[in-house]
């Protein structure tokens, strides 16, 4: 499988994990608001505090299914060789391993989280909350993620939908490190510094990074799929 | 504080009853420093046997020694007055080794009973605690003693030390410190310290005695309790219920303070009267407004019907008041009632562990509507807003301490009404600047645990 | 044998779910925290109870059978010691 050149271009198997891979990022995303909405306890009368709940709880599910899909349409689209390995060891891949790796770090953090979730009964208060706050963590290894490992970071939609969901993050982010500032000064200021930290790196980062030029080259594409060798019928994607 | 030193007879060392009368648990009592084990025993008699280490014949003589405080009818002297023959029955019933925990914390600002027992007589009360241990088939007794208390402290480790080096006896006998805080003797509270955590209360069940410190079926009895059971021990039940009332019997100790000659703690049978109580300590130095009995969870008395008070919970029972920890506190007509009990109910806020909702938001808007009628800024509506605030606040935490607030305020309201109604309309007297007569110690809710505190033996 | 909603006031924080799930037994009070009716369980709203029980994010909310027997309360506001 990976000797093999990719010749008549993309496969189904790259779309669907760009696309599962995306609707993973905008679900996680929505996850996350969500679970600020619910701590924050907002309710109306179309909206009950068990349906918040019950949303936020459903929708980091159907992440996890989406990034399920994610991975395995990955592994089985022959253009990059992604064994299964990579999912969830990081770091190990042979294409782009470190923004690779990034996304099976992301994955595990995820799946330490629902599991902890659904075994909720089993542990401490403590316990749950210090595990779930690393939701915080690998929402923007995923975000990293994707813009390093994906072929098509420069494309419009990508970059639109990763600054409608950057907003979103950062705003439930603020909410909740922010409203009762006087209790847990030291754990939210962490939080604001994180998340300033986090900013100031893409904007730094982008431009020279995924938007820059020959980002394939420079994020550890295997030299046997880079364009050159590659036929496309994107002329975009010849530029990186 | 200074304790009542009327001396009696010392007993024999073949053990002759006692005369029925006072003093029983101070007889003997030194004006300094605390008797030690030699002068104990020569007053009081040898330790009496339940018989050494286990078998039948031990738990047949357990057993006789729990009937006969049942047959003495003696109530636990902490504040709730639960009958001891029941709990120590509760304990001893469970399959698995148990602890007895004496339980010295006193919170009570009012309250110095437990300390001065402890610093003067700390082998009746190690006495009662071997003999309740023995009673429920415990291996290990843990006193527990409020950390301020340095004195008592001090002559309780001495105590244990003496008891190690002179005799055989098990259990073993520790000593802990606790933090002061106002709930931190609370049961759920001491067994949680004692389990690492910190002295908050717990939700319960399961309760202590089925499973407490280290899981383990556990004892908890005040320290005056246990002093009674050492005497009950030695003298028998009938000799007991020859002081006190039937549905009270023996004496009580109580710590009596406010504008008295000799403010102190007391030996009183349960029932006596108030004023015979006030005459011993010398009689009252100004008028007052009214008593505080049973402490910051109890009911005031006003000043005018105190001379037909008599202290035993039936009898106070028609004054909506019950004696509690034994706390007799009276308040001067120097005083303000109405800004005392707004000081007190927001110390008593402050006092909260904080880990329950509704006595965190009730008890901060009690004292708030009080504070308010002190300055003359509540609103007309105030009566209602306090007790619906009553009504939401007591009976919804996971210990008593918002319903003990609760009826000190409501109890204040009703006994002072007129001061309260004075001070709704025209703010605060002149007497509201003054110093605050009753005690309000800084006590920080603690988040200390036991471990690595103070152990003896 | 009946059931009874209680809840255990410590782990509780006021997240409000189980009043929406389990009106017949609990309302809220003004800061948010649940006011549990303790009088049995009607059958057909045990299983209501239950969803209730599961819903609450700390687990604060219980759904007991008849509760052994535990010693008298204390009286009157007093604290056991």
């Amino acid at each position: 499988m990976s000797a093999q050149l990719a010749t008549a271009g993309p496969s189904a198997y790259w779309y669907l994990t760009r696309s599962t891979g995306a609707v993973a990022l905008l679900l996680l995303t929505i996850a996350i608001v969500l679970g600020v909405v619910d701590v924050k306890r907002w309710s109306t009368a179309r909206w009950p505090r068990f349906v918040i709940d019950s949303l936020h709880r459903n929708v980091a599910l159907l992440a996890l299914v989406f990034l399920l899909l994610h991975i395995l349409t990955s592994v089985l689209d022959s253009f990059a060789s992604i064994s299964i390995v990579d999912a969830f060891v990081p770091f190990v891949g042979s294409y782009r391993p470190f923004w690779l790796g990034l996304g099976a770090v992301a994955f595990d953090l995820i799946v330490a989280v629902i599991l902890t979730s659904v075994l909720r009964a089993r542990m401490g208060f403590g316990t749950w909350r210090a595990v779930h706050w690393l939701t915080y963590a690998s929402w923007p290894i995923a975000l990293v993620h994707g813009l390093g490992t994906g072929s098509d970071a420069s494309s419009n939609w990508l970059l639109a939908l990763s600054v409608v969901c950057m907003v979103a993050v950062l705003a439930a982010v603020l909410t909740r490190a922010i409203a009762g500032w006087r209790e847990n000064v030291a754990v939210r200021s962490a939080a604001l510094g994180g998340a300033g930290a986090f900013s100031l790196f893409l904007t730094l980062w982008l431009p020279s990074g995924p938007l820059g030029s020959e980002w394939a080259r420079r994020s550890g594409t295997p030299a046997a799929l880079l364009p050159h060798s590659h036929t496309s019928t994107k002329s975009s994607e010849s530029r990186k | 504080m200074s304790v009542n030193s009327t001396l009696t007879e010392p007993l024999s060392p073949t053990g002759q009853r006692t005369p029925a009368a006072l003093p029983r648990l101070l007889v003997g009592v030194p004006p300094h420093g605390a008797l030690s084990l030699q002068e104990h025993t020569a007053i009081h008699g040898p330790l009496p046997a339940t018989g050494g280490r286990g078998g039948r014949r031990t738990r047949e003589r357990a057993a006789l020694l729990v009937d006969e405080i049942e047959r003495s009818g003696l109530l636990g002297h902490g504040g709730a007055a639960f009958p001891t023959a029941t709990k120590m029955r509760a304990v001893a019933g469970a399959r698995r080794r148990s602890i007895v925990v004496v339980n010295a914390a006193e919170g009570e600002p009012a309250s110095s009973k437990d300390r001065t027992l402890l610093q003067t007589l700390p082998h009746l009360v190690l006495d009662g605690a071997i003999l309740a241990a023995e009673a429920v088939g415990a291996d290990e007794v843990i006193v527990c003693v409020c950390e301020s208390a340095e004195e008592a402290v001090e002559n309780v480790a001495r105590a244990i030390e003496e008891r190690a080096r002179a005799s055989e006896r098990s259990p073993s006998l520790h000593l802990k410190t606790v933090a002061g805080h106002y709930v931190a003797g609370q049961e759920s509270a001491l067994v949680n310290y004692l389990n690492g955590g910190p002295a908050k209360p717990t939700f319960t069940p399961p309760m202590p005695f089925a499973q407490g410190v280290r899981r383990r079926p556990t004892l908890i009895n005040n320290v005056e309790t246990l002093a009674h059971v050492a005497l009950i021990a030695r003298h028998g039940a009938a000799w007991f219920r020859q002081l006190g009332t039937p549905s009270q019997p023996g004496s009580a100790l109580v710590t009596l303070s406010g504008p008295l000659v000799h403010p102190g703690v007391y030996e009183i049978e349960h029932g006596a009267s108030l004023s015979s109580l006030i005459q011993a300590a010398g009689g009252a130095t100004a008028r007052t407004h009214g008593a505080l009995l049973g402490g910051y969870a109890g009911s005031w008395v006003a000043g005018e019907l105190l001379n037909g008070v008599a202290l035993s919970n039936e009898h106070l029972a028609a004054h909506g008041a019950c004696l509690g920890a034994g706390v007799v506190l009276l308040l001067s007509e120097h005083a303000c009632p109405v800004t005392e009990t707004a000081r007190v109910a927001r110390w008593l806020a402050g006092q909260s562990t904080r880990q329950c909702g509704p006595c965190v938001h009730g008890l901060d808007a009690l004292a708030t509507k009080v504070e308010e009628i002190a300055s003359g800024i509540a609103q007309a509506n105030v009566g209602q807003r306090i007790e619906r605030l009553s009504s939401l606040t007591a009976r919804r935490g996971a210990c008593r301490h918002p319903d003990g607030a609760v009826n000190l305020i409501l109890s204040a309201l009703e006994t002072f009404e007129g001061e309260f109604a004075e001070h709704a309309r025209h703010g605060p007297c002149d007497r509201c600047a003054l110093p605050p007569e009753l005690p309000m110690p800084r006590w920080p809710v603690s988040q200390e645990t036991a471990r690595g505190k103070l152990a003896a033996r | 044998m009946s059931h009874h909603a209680r809840v255990n006031p410590i782990a509780c924080e006021a997240h409000g779910m189980c009043a929406e799930l389990l009106p017949e037994r609990i309302a809220l009070d003004e800061w948010g925290y649940p006011i549990v009716d303790g009088t049995p369980l009607e059958a057909r709203l045990v299983e209501h109870a239950i969803r209730a029980a599961r819903a609450c994010p700390t687990f604060a909310l219980l759904v007991e059978r008849d509760r052994a027997p535990t010693p008298p309360r204390a009286r009157r506001g007093e604290r056991r010691r």
